[in-house]
């Protein structure tokens, strides 16, 4: 109805707008588009990373899909994203609904709650390495035997420890998503439920949750697409081992890159990720459904 | 490959060469040193040094070279890697610059040119030490057990129950490094079946692993795995944190096959346990019916030099000088032997004669002066891509997941690469 007069008001924002996102956009063309596809031709080739690149057609391809590690590390990695997931969710959602609470004391614990993701990957990763040494570490110091296990050299709990630090390492940053999806909920809804006689518990299943919706979407995107190249912590913690129980997808493209040698086949598991990660953050995004359906309406 | 060109030394600038080595104490001292009165003598030629930790250079070296951003002195270990190096054009062929400077080649131990030399041409200078591997024992254990040091084979494996007896492991070992492991299959091959056995891996014969001998040095160390020959957890003890040199000083093990550089970290962490004379050390001992000689040892022959084919001309000159000139000087070979480590030099005895650690230098210096045979660790003779499927399936070997049979199956698979 007013168009005349809007017209020129929307042509000056979008006038300035793409030109503010050209830096970021030209930083994301030249580090991550162009080094895709540039990892895409070299899939296609022979390369020990010195001499000259060879064309070798599907080689590259054929190696890796016949390789019987590869199985192997799809099945690892598929489960360091599963139970990393199935581990931090609840674990970030409760302490995020707890967290969002004004208390002082709350306002304390979050800030101590945060100091893990303040610590680089690799230093918690040989601190832990310290910590747990059979020998040398918490268990043999303290006498508890309990501690003194074979945590790196027996695959299942290589594993395991593997999924309590990166939890241990990342609880905390979805902590603090949660914290805010929360405290975005309007005070109101609680307000008409406890005039309804609905408890904690059932506030929290009732409200909470449901209105987290698209918090749990984003937090779960970040958590599943991150695992999936889980790297530094876990090339300092076992270097994939003990044999290959900890050695995902990520690890083993750097080992066949940069140890072995093998840029092509490490290219075709680097162009496997790419594909992956795609594929999954798309079906997260299905998951949530419509975007443009109301937060507190699809309460 | 964007890394290689964020490095702040790339080539360097006119009338300077650059030279990458690794750090930690005490031998980065020593190589900084012979770099700082190098430079001092020729304040026209200087040489730029950069140091780097060990697993990291072994990627940021190759990645720079791939880059055409290597340094113009290139450290190593010879052998396979450098071999890549060759067959990608990237280093200088010095044959006939040892052949005008004979005097250069012929100071240096023989044996040490073996891995440099490459299809009869030499790529790389032989420098610092030899590194021979040594079975490492604690006196104050076995005196308190009142057993000896083992002769044989078998004597380790009847050594082994009387040491798990008392609580003591018979073997330490840092399992996770992956190479620590490495150690004992090169000494089993060699004492079985003499240097023929890996030299036909070595060589790309097929199925070279499939050799009875080999199939029985791989059952003889997963016999001792299963004896609870090595400390309980060892897949978790890493080398590079020395937890693995620690269990032998603190008497929580009574053995340890390990490199000759073991002795300066025994001497310089274990506080007494070398001034006390604790420390025992001795050659791989043969093994009954085995076919190999008993002076054969295993390790590095040395460590290596090369020149980038990439370098200006004015940087080359420089790093030849500094090969004839700054190399192994006699300071350099002095602060080598204060080290512990026998420098690659010939007719050092009277020096190493008269250092505090005597013993154990003439002890070096015997065992790679008298071998048969020296061979350089495998994983270093090998290509990188052989070599990280061998050190993958020996973790695995010693982890007992796969038996012998398909621990030599998969190393058939990659042999030639």
């Amino acid at each position: 109805m007013t168009e005349p007069t809007n017209r020129p008001q929307r042509r000056g924002q979008y006038g300035i707008l793409p030109w503010l996102a050209a830096p970021a956009l030209l930083v994301f063309i030249g580090f991550a588009i162009i080094p895709v596809f540039g990892v895409l031709a070299l899939s296609f080739t022979t390369w020990d990373g010195l001499g000259e690149i060879h064309l070798t057609g599907l080689d590259s391809w054929r190696a890796v899909l016949t390789d019987p590690g590869l199985p192997h590390a799809v099945w690892i990695t598929f489960l360091v994203v599963a139970t990393s997931w199935a581990v931090q969710t609840p674990l970030s959602i409760l302490l995020g609904t707890f967290l969002s609470g004004y208390q002082r004391y709350r306002g304390l614990l979050a800030i101590v709650y945060f100091i893990p993701l303040l610590l680089s990957s690799a230093a918690i990763a040989i601190a832990y390495k310290a910590l747990l040494d059979p020998n040398f570490g918490l268990g043999a110091g303290l006498g508890v035997k309990f501690l003194s296990q074979d945590w790196l050299g027996r695959p299942v709990l290589a594993f395991s420890l593997v999924v309590f630090v990166v939890s241990w390492q990342f609880i905390p940053l979805h902590t603090l998503i949660y914290q805010g999806g929360v405290r975005q909920i309007p005070q109101s809804m609680y307000e008409a439920a406890q005039l309804d006689g609905a408890g904690r518990v059932r506030q929290f299943f009732s409200i909470t949750l449901p209105q987290l919706k698209y918090t749990i979407i984003t937090s779960s995107t970040l958590m599943v697409v991150g695992s999936l190249t889980f790297f530094d912590l876990i090339f300092v913690l076992t270097e994939g081992g003990p044999g290959d129980a900890t050695r995902v997808l990520a690890l083993d493209m750097y080992k066949r890159g940069f140890q072995a040698n093998l840029m092509g086949p490490a290219s075709v598991i680097a162009v496997f990720l790419v594909l992956l990660g795609l594929v999954l953050a798309l079906l997260l995004r299905r998951l949530g459904g419509d975007a443009s359906e109301s937060q507190i309406e699809g309460a | 490959m964007a890394l290689g060109a964020c490095g702040t030394s790339g080539p360097g600038s006119g009338g300077s060469a650059t030279y990458w080595y690794l750090s930690g104490q005490p031998q980065e001292g020593v190589r900084t040193g012979t770099v700082d009165r190098f430079n001092k003598a020729n304040p026209d030629s200087k040489i730029n040094p950069t140091t780097f930790q060990n697993d990291a250079y072994k990627t940021k070296i190759k990645t720079a070279i791939g880059a055409g951003q290597a340094p113009t002195l290139i450290w190593g270990w010879g052998g396979g890697t450098l071999a890549t190096y060759v067959k990608a054009g990237k280093v200088e062929d010095l044959t006939s610059w040892f052949d005008q400077n004979s005097a250069v080649k012929d100071k240096l131990f023989p044996s040490s040119f073996g891995a440099a030399t490459i299809d009869g041409k030499i790529y790389a200078m032989p420098c610092e030490t030899v590194q021979p591997i040594v079975l490492y024992y604690n006196k104050r254990v076995f005196d308190r057990l009142k057993v000896e040091p083992p002769q044989s084979w078998d004597e380790i494996m009847a050594l082994v129950p009387k040491f798990n007896a008392a609580g003591i492991a018979p073997f330490s070992l840092g399992g996770q490094s992956r190479w620590t492991n490495m150690m004992w299959l090169e000494f089993l091959f060699d004492r079985m079946g003499g240097p023929d056995v890996f030299q036909a891996v070595f060589d790309g014969e097929k199925d070279a692993w499939s050799n009875p001998i080999a199939i029985q040095a791989l059952t003889k160390v997963q016999d001792l795995v299963k004896a609870d020959g090595f400390i309980k957890g060892f897949s978790s003890i890493t080398a590079d944190s020395n937890a693995d040199q620690a269990l032998l000083y603190t008497d929580k093990a009574a053995m340890m096959l390990h490199g000759s550089w073991s002795y300066g970290i025994q001497q310089a962490d274990g506080g007494d346990f070398v001034s006390s004379d604790a420390l025992g050390y001795m050659n791989f001992p043969p093994i009954e019916g085995g076919k190999g000689d008993e002076t054969d040892t295993v390790g590095n022959p040395a460590q290596y030099l090369s020149i980038s084919s990439k370098a200006t001309k004015e940087q080359k000159d420089i790093a030849k000088k500094f090969l004839a000139k700054g190399v192994l000087d006699d300071e350099e070979v002095k602060q080598w032997i204060g080290t512990g480590g026998v420098p690659v030099l010939k007719g050092t005895q009277d020096l190493l004669a008269k250092d505090k650690n005597a013993d154990f230098l003439k002890f070096t210096y015997d065992v790679a002066s008298n071998a048969k045979v020296f061979a350089q660790s495998w994983d270093q003779a090998l290509s990188p891509t052989a070599a990280e499927t061998l050190l993958d399936n020996i973790v695995k070997l010693f982890q007992l997941s796969i038996s012998p049979q398909q621990f030599a199956d998969n190393m058939n698979a990659v042999i030639g690469q």
